[in-house]
């Protein structure tokens, strides 16, 4: 693990699925690549991942890249060391970020920096991905940090595909591009 | 009443339960614990252990059926039957299975148990000691999301926000637990009082969460006896009859990830509703409530959602006075619940509220005649039962 992670390393490491289910999730943030799952019949947004739509029960799902900003829906601050690996960090927060691009699906992570400072359910975020190595496994998780001016315009909550598309159109990005996305967030 | 219906067609007529213990402090394994809670029930109930023909419990129940049919020479095991989800959220309903089973003609005399030797398993309130994850876990473990007081902060904070519920609130909950206890020498926590400057003065476990916001860890096991209600006529103690139960979860509450869309409740939204129609009562009919204490707010959304008062009352609502027995307008957890008198994933809450209905109470509120049990708030399914003395059957 590289010494640029949020918390120490130690912590239990993400593999997918054995049945496969979630692995373009953790193959997207390989590349830096946010995914939610998105029937391809009806058009509505799935989180976490399963193998069927479960407002049209089509099986057609499939997984769309989405802007890698959200807000916070809710938080916690956690103090006890749970696990040995967390015995000198101190404080950590944890985070469940609402994508607003995503038909409000939520996501949980940690929300980097200042691990004393207030948070406030509503504030904007985005996504900071976060790569690990221990031996030859390898993965990146999906981090938030405090967003930027120019993330905040655009990450107030949008009910509808639209919202998502005009997003990536002011940012000059084929909506589909996942080499622009990659490069949107530094 | 509906023909189909449970209320008033079983009854608990035995409890038993093991001395408790803090965890890792049984001098007994866990499948023991099991077996003397068992016969403790019986012998409350006078019932000849070889002939309980039924077993129910819930989460991972450790102790399997099948052995202690054998060990304790059962004639003939009609009913085994283990509850699906997770916690504590499946112990009223497996009362209320193995009620269904007496009910139908299933079986005829039905044990409800639940064991817990932390020390000899891994404890629930720290992580695994594993290398990977996958499923739900590999979205939570990697952040240190990783026990239930990680999963059950979040939402806590969100309803805490959205309803601007004070910290003073928590507090009276965690209070009245330990109030309780000090009259009840069973309890792990008898004998040390819980004051509102040591509340207050206590570490963080997980913000919005104190150390006396979470459940302890225990050791023991408790055991019910349920029959039908008419052969709960002819047993030695006063039968509890069930009025109403009630189990799982609102419109896609199992959502993975945190996405249910019910996420910032304690999954009663559905459940209560139906936990009333069936006992043919409402909020003001109770007299006594035991709710199981995972943690404090939990309990706190529990007792909104069975309509005891709103989110907006609950400032005012939730203070010491009102939750403690004789005279508050609420009693709650009379025995100490699972923060003060032992976490035995909260069996010993149904153990308690057939005590209320008995006068046999360390904590009695007088001439309880109607009690509810609320099973672990915030895992799907939820489930939670209300019970009634005889003359409530009239």
């Amino acid at each position: 693990m590289n010494n640029a992670s949020y918390l120490p390393a130690g912590l239990p490491a993400p593999q997918p699925q054995s049945d496969g289910l979630d692995a373009p999730f953790w193959e997207g943030t390989a590349q830096r690549v946010l995914r939610v799952q998105r029937c391809r019949q009806c058009g509505t947004w799935q989180w976490g991942p399963e193998w069927l739509c479960h407002r049209c029960l089509t099986f057609d799902v499939g997984w769309e890249e989405v802007a890698p900003i959200g807000c916070v829906y809710s938080w916690a601050r956690s103090w006890h060391p749970v696990h040995p690996a967390l015995s000198n960090r101190g404080p950590y927060l944890i985070v469940l970020v609402e994508l607003p691009h995503a038909g409000g699906v939520r996501m949980l992570g940690n929300l980097l920096g200042d691990a004393t400072r207030p948070v406030a359910i509503g504030e904007a975020v985005e996504a900071v991905f976060e790569p690990h190595q221990r031996g030859d496994l390898k993965y990146v998780l999906v981090q938030w940090h405090k967003a930027t001016a120019r993330s905040r315009s655009i990450s107030e909550p949008a009910s509808t595909k639209s919202g998502r598309d005009a997003h990536f159109e002011r940012r000059g990005m084929n909506p589909t591009s996942r080499i622009a996305a990659a490069r949107w967030v530094k | 009443m509906t023909e189909r219906s449970l209320r008033g067609k079983a009854a608990i007529v035995g409890i038993g339960e093991t001395a408790y213990y803090k965890r890792g402090k049984s001098p007994d394994a866990e499948f023991k614990l099991a077996l003397k809670a068992i016969l403790a029930a019986c012998d409350d109930a006078g019932v000849d252990p070889r002939n309980i023909d039924g077993f129910a419990s819930y989460h991972n129940e450790r102790s399997d059926s099948i052995r202690i049919a054998a060990a304790l020479g059962i004639r003939e095991l009609r009913f085994s039957n283990l509850q699906w989800g997770g916690g504590g959220g499946g112990g009223s309903a497996a009362v209320g299975n193995a009620a269904a089973a007496v009910a139908a003609g299933v079986a005829d005399c039905v044990v409800v148990f639940r064991s817990l030797a932390q020390g000899e398993f891994p404890r629930y309130g720290t992580a695994a000691p594993v290398a990977t994850v996958s499923g739900e876990m590999a979205y939570a473990a990697p952040y240190g999301s990783l026990t239930p007081a990680h999963r059950f902060a979040l939402p806590a904070m969100r309803f805490m926000h959205d309803h601007r519920i004070e910290r003073k609130a928590l507090r009276a909950i965690a209070m009245a637990s330990y109030h309780h206890a000090q009259s009840n020498p069973r309890a792990v926590m008898y004998g040390r009082p819980l004051t509102e400057a040591v509340y207050d003065d206590s570490r963080w476990i997980i913000e919005p969460y104190r150390l006396y916001d979470c459940c302890m860890e225990n050791d023991g096991a408790a055991a019910v006896v349920v029959m039908s209600a008419a052969a709960a006529r002819d047993r030695p103690k006063p039968a509890a009859y069930l009025l109403g139960v009630a189990q799982g979860c609102a419109y896609r509450a199992g959502a993975r990830l945190l996405n249910s869309p019910t996420y910032a409740t304690a999954g009663f939204t559905t459940v209560a509703p139906r936990l009333y129609q069936m006992a043919g009562v409402g909020p003001d009919d109770i007299d006594v409530v035991q709710c199981y204490e995972n943690f404090t707010t939990a309990v706190l959304m529990a007792l909104v959602e069975h309509g005891f008062f709103s989110a907006e009352e609950a400032n005012e609502f939730v203070t010491l006075e009102n939750l403690t027995a004789p005279y508050g307008r609420l009693p709650l957890n009379t025995s100490g619940g699972n923060l003060a008198e032992c976490y035995m994933h909260g069996l010993e809450l149904h153990i308690e509220a057939v005590r209320q209905l008995r006068g046999e109470s360390t904590a009695q509120v007088p001439r309880a005649t109607i009690g509810m049990v609320i099973s672990a708030p915030g895992v799907a399914p939820a489930s939670s039962m209300i019970l009634g003395s005889g003359e409530t059957l009239n």
